[in-house]
């Protein structure tokens, strides 16, 4: 076939929608379904630029329901399919994403938030949280990486793949209209060069037979009777808890002696981050936390900050989407609380700063 | 030497009897469609899907891959399979709320774009498995759970005519039908075309088959059965609309 997308390791300055294009490419995505809705359109834009160059495929949609469903078809029939949506799109989207749940099929979408509720705004939020780490009539049997950065972008977007496959659980990249549009420099490379083993795909839909014979199998979302959902759900669950401690990803500095720890997540962990490293400067005892998986929510990690700090400050783009994951996630614990919280909005390191000055 | 009926090879022995009531008109439907696969000899090339409400019963109907999906969404289920692997014969299974109501806008497009997948959909006056309310196919006049008074057009319109429909917006290449268990062997002859014309590539095909709901018209196996012969094909006529394989001097 063609040669690979990517030789080696490139330094580039790109947006963070051509990376995500990029990424798929490198991580052997075989087909893209999508329709369109801003800010994650050129996804779809550098995609069917490159992918007829590598074979790769796309078909554009009807909606959003139509582009999840579809997803999981080509899922269910052995290859790498991917879709990505924002904002109402989302919510469509989470129909065919309750079905992934439930059929375990390791659908890859990611989300590029814009505002909210409804129509909101086109450019930028963390509001769609709530929705991707629980939306459906689901239990949340899913993974979700905030990215903070376009390397992030490009490394978590390939990791997905790798996610969903090995846990067959959707998995979600979930950025934002800032990521999308934004660019930056990073390095784009070819995974397996870099020693990154690409988790394969198998198909439950069309196997050829083997011997002569085909085994034939039947996939469905319906029960009968309420104990054997029970059972189904239950061998989720533990699937799920097993399999959580070796997701969850965060990060956290300075939060040892800490008398405020900001915890944030996505493109606001980067206020965060200079927050702290500014007033660390200034004397004064910040820490710094940030979940990368939103989805499972490293709990423990945050609860033994908790544990040594005096006050959580909790710090988004939305009215406390990632505060009610934390505050759950560390229940029981005495620790203050405070919040600065702008829905739809970004969220500079200066604010930060003024805000935990106010808390010491 | 028995004298049973045969039930067709690709039909699944562990999940007979079937699920669907006494007297509804799906088990033919899916008679005539086993039968088609096998003339066919496509079982293990095939893979069906099915919608959320009566056709969802069809889940472990047959020995072939089978995707019970939601509500509608068994054709963009079908068509991503197709889309992502070729060889696949994709069967998108459903009845007239899955493909005339909730998931219209998947069957419309699914046939502008001419997916090369097979749809057939049940049409049976009504949603069944919900206990028998007014659905886009039910007659004028005709009385249903949300229609207690008989469907009164001004409301509601008049019934789709989905295959009628799904002809005028496809191009060359479709196949369209409509067909009825009132008629096996006719209904067998179209699902066998329509499949065979997604195997040659030619385009989408579309196969609605009038069908029998005793349990929620109310009917006795008489009125049931005058019904699907004499009262349905007034206002869905049945025959081939679109067929590419009789090419005319266009």
């Amino acid at each position: 076939m063609s040669e690979k997308p990517i030789q080696g390791e490139k330094r580039v300055f790109m947006t963070g929608n051509e990376v995500v294009a990029w990424a798929a490419l490198a991580a052997k995505a075989d087909i893209m379904y999508g329709y369109p809705i801003t800010p994650q359109n050129e996804i779809m834009h550098y995609w069917t630029r490159m992918a007829p160059k590598f074979g790769r495929k796309f078909l554009q949609t009807e909606d959003e329901l139509s582009a999840g469903f579809t997803t999981l078809g080509g899922v269910l029939s052995g290859r790498k399919a991917f879709t990505a949506t924002a904002g109402p799109g989302n919510t469509l989207m989470q129909e065919p994403l309750s079905m992934a749940e439930m059929m375990r099929i390791p659908s890859v979408v990611v989300i590029q938030q814009r505002g909210g509720p409804s129509t909101a705004t086109v450019i930028y939020s963390q509001q769609e949280v709530t929705m991707t780490t629980f939306g459906g009539n689901g239990e949340g049997f899913r993974i979700v990486y905030s990215t903070s950065s376009h390397q992030e972008l490009f490394d978590y977007t390939i990791k997905a793949f790798n996610t969903a496959w090995k846990y067959r659980f959707p998995t979600f990249v979930l950025a934002d209209g800032y990521q999308a549009k934004m660019r930056e420099s990073l390095s784009i490379y070819d995974p397996e060069e870099k020693g990154i083993e690409l988790v394969k795909p198998e198909a439950a839909i069309g196997k050829p037979a083997v011997d002569g014979k085909k085994e034939p199998v039947h996939v469905r979302n319906t029960y009968n009777t309420e104990e054997e959902l029970l059972a189904v759900l239950t061998g989720y669950m533990e699937d799920y808890q097993k399999c959580a401690p070796e997701i969850i990803e965060y990060q956290e500095f300075d939060c040892d002696d800490a008398d405020v720890v900001v915890v944030s997540h996505g493109v606001v962990s980067r206020a965060a981050k200079g927050a702290v490293q500014e007033l660390r400067k200034e004397g004064l005892k910040a820490g710094f936390f940030r979940p990368v998986t939103l989805r499972p929510f490293p709990a423990d990690q945050l609860r033994s900050v908790a544990d040594k700090t005096k006050t959580l400050l909790f710090v988004e783009s939305a009215f406390g989407q990632m505060a009610k994951l934390a505050k759950e996630g560390i229940f029981g614990s005495t620790v203050n609380v405070d919040t600065l919280f702008k829905p739809g909005v970004g969220i500079t390191s200066e604010e930060i700063v003024a805000k935990v000055k106010g808390l010491l | 030497m028995s004298t049973l009926p045969q039930m067709p090879k690709s039909w699944r022995l562990e999940s007979k009897p079937h699920k669907f009531c006494p007297g509804c008109g799906h088990g033919l439907v899916l008679k005539a469609l086993g039968e088609a696969i096998d003339e066919l000899g496509i079982q293990d090339r095939v893979a069906f899907g099915c919608d959320i409400g009566c056709s969802l019963l069809a889940w472990d109907f047959f020995n072939v891959d089978t995707v019970q999906t939601h509500h509608g969404r068994t054709t963009p289920v079908m068509t991503g399979i197709k889309r992502a692997n070729p060889d696949i014969i994709c069967i998108a299974y459903m009845g007239d709320g899955g493909g005339y109501a909730i998931g219209s806008q998947h069957l419309v497009n699914a046939a502008a774009r001419n997916e090369r997948i097979t749809a057939i959909l049940v049409n049976n006056c009504n949603y069944a498995m919900t206990g028998g309310q007014m659905a886009p196919t039910t007659l004028p006049g005709m009385k249903t759970e949300t229609s207690p008074y008989g469907r009164d057009v001004e409301q509601s319109g008049y019934p789709t005519q989905g295959p009628e429909m799904v002809a005028a917006i496809t191009r060359e290449g479709a196949y369209v039908a409509r067909g009825t268990i009132a008629n096996l062997k006719q209904l067998k002859s179209y699902l066998k075309k329509a499949l065979e014309n997604q195997m040659a590539g030619n385009g989408f095909s579309f196969v609605e088959s009038l069908a029998s709901c005793p349990t929620n018209w109310r009917t006795n196996a008489k009125d049931t059965w005058a019904f699907v012969e004499q009262e349905m094909p007034k206002y869905f006529k049945v025959g081939e609309i679109k067929n590419p394989a009789e090419k005319g001097d266009e």
